[in-house]
């Protein structure tokens, strides 16, 4: 057992964790965070996807061990307290971006990512980052059509 | 996935010495891409992680000014290379080659150094660094030694790194004025492939800007190893270079690939591809030189 401090969405939290344990792991099954989903769980599909220290990752690849001291923001951070959607949540809803839900949670951590670092992201941008989250549903097109909204209602900074 | 301890040392030396307590048990982990699917798969079944994360000078990327040296240290992530304008102005090939491994959530965390020690013949990331003479720096019990980073490879999975041994970085040399660099990653789809057939060429001209001064044709997937074709360089290198020539250099790079036939493609296709990509990639260096 080893003891880590991160800081998730808006919460310091000290955790005993083991070592073993990926991130995903420590996240769905020790802290009860489901939103963040498990898919092929070997780093091909991105469902998993979260933002460590502001880089989008597959937390099914990444042990917790190696959260310590980071800052890692999960689905379940993007709403506000009040329920309000973020503008990128509103925005796969607006445009069609959600069908199923499943690969929803890593597709907008994957374009929280990317629209933090690069508000202004063109559409082969969008593509490069979004590479390595499958969709099964969409066909892709409304979820890249939901990013690029979404630069204009406030998803990115 | 089997329990271990992970242990989080600062220095190689530590990390070495760490081996040396638990050595049968032990397994060193950069990134963990690669290693933490095989923890999942039961191919790896250590009881200790040794962590290379914490240790800094792993982590520098760093170009000396009066050598032109360039030092990519082993924990450099893929996605650090990408970003890097140096590493996109100077060095393409290394860009062409990172900038399509796995996911951005994969290079991210994975490293470079990680993608050569998992020594698969589809290493992406082995090409460039073959390709610009790149020499590993190798730390283990024994002390230090160099390896070329064409040498680094024994069969898939087998580098010539002894057990304890670890890879601390990759220095490349300055590379020659009049010098362009490329790389394809052939495959079926554009996203989260491995490569059908890895072609990285690099040609360095003379101040004639026609006669080849120095040209390397790097292929990955050829073999059980990224291989250099040998004849196809010497049959540019001292000649005036011509798409013609550029042809030429395919046909005798794609005859002395060692491909076969596999789930993900054919041997046929996979040497009409070398040709093909062969003169494409010289073309990409050429205009590359002009455009310098």
């Amino acid at each position: 057992m080893t003891i880590i401090n991160f800081k998730l969405n808006n919460d310091l939290i000290e955790y005993e964790i083991k070592d073993h344990w990926t991130l995903l792991h420590l996240l769905r099954e020790e802290m009860g965070l489901i939103g963040t989903k498990e898919g092929c769980g070997n780093g091909e599909c991105g469902a998993c996807t979260v933002i460590v220290d502001k880089l989008a990752i597959n937390s099914c690849l990444y042990l917790a061990i190696d959260a310590d001291k980071k800052t890692i923001e999960t689905i379940e951070g993007l709403a506000s307290t009040d329920g309000k959607l973020h503008p990128l949540q509103q925005s796969f809803v607006d445009n069609g971006g959600i069908q199923c839900g499943f690969c929803s949670p890593g597709m907008i951590m994957s374009s929280k990512a990317l629209l933090d670092g690069n508000p202004d992201a063109t559409r082969e941008e969008i593509k490069h980052a979004l590479a390595g989250n499958i969709c099964r549903c969409t066909g892709y097109l409304q979820i890249f059509e939901s990013v690029e909204a979404a630069k204009h209602t406030g998803g990115a900074k | 996935m089997k329990p271990f301890n992970y242990l989080t040392p600062a220095t190689v030396e530590e990390a070495v010495s760490l081996f040396g307590q638990h050595s049968e048990t032990a397994k060193y982990i950069a990134g963990g891409t690669d290693v933490i699917v095989k923890l999942k798969d039961g191919w790896m079944e250590p009881d200790y992680l040794i962590s290379l994360k914490k240790i800094e000078e792993l982590s520098e990327l760093r170009k000396n000014e009066n050598t032109g040296d360039l030092t990519i240290g082993a924990t450099v992530t893929h996605a650090t290379l990408e970003k890097s304008i140096m590493i996109q102005k100077e060095y393409p090939i290394i860009y062409d080659a990172v900038s399509n491994i796995g996911s951005l959530q994969v290079r991210n965390v994975g490293t470079i150094g990680g993608n050569l020690m998992n020594a698969v013949p589809s290493a992406d990331g082995a090409v460039p660094m073959i390709a610009l003479d790149g020499v590993a720096l190798i730390q283990g019990p024994g002390g230090e030694r160099s390896v070329e980073v064409k040498d680094l490879f024994i069969e898939p999975y087998k580098t010539v790194l002894k057990p304890g041994e670890i890879l601390k970085k990759i220095t490349i040399p300055a590379p020659a004025p009049r010098t362009g660099s490329a790389y394809i990653k052939f495959g079926r789809r554009a996203a989260m492939e491995l490569p059908l057939i890895g072609i990285g060429v690099l040609l360095s001209l003379d101040a004639d800007l026609e006669t080849c001064a120095r040209a390397r044709i790097v292929l990955g997937v050829a073999g059980p190893t990224p291989m250099r074709a040998y004849e196809a360089e010497k049959l540019l290198t001292g000649k005036k270079i011509t798409e013609d020539l550029l042809r030429q250099a395919g046909e005798k790079a794609a005859d002395e690939s060692k491909v076969r036939d596999s789930v993900r493609g054919s041997a046929w296709h996979r040497k009409e591809m070398i040709r093909v990509q062969v003169r494409r990639m010289g073309l990409k260096c050429l205009e590359m030189i002009k455009r310098n």
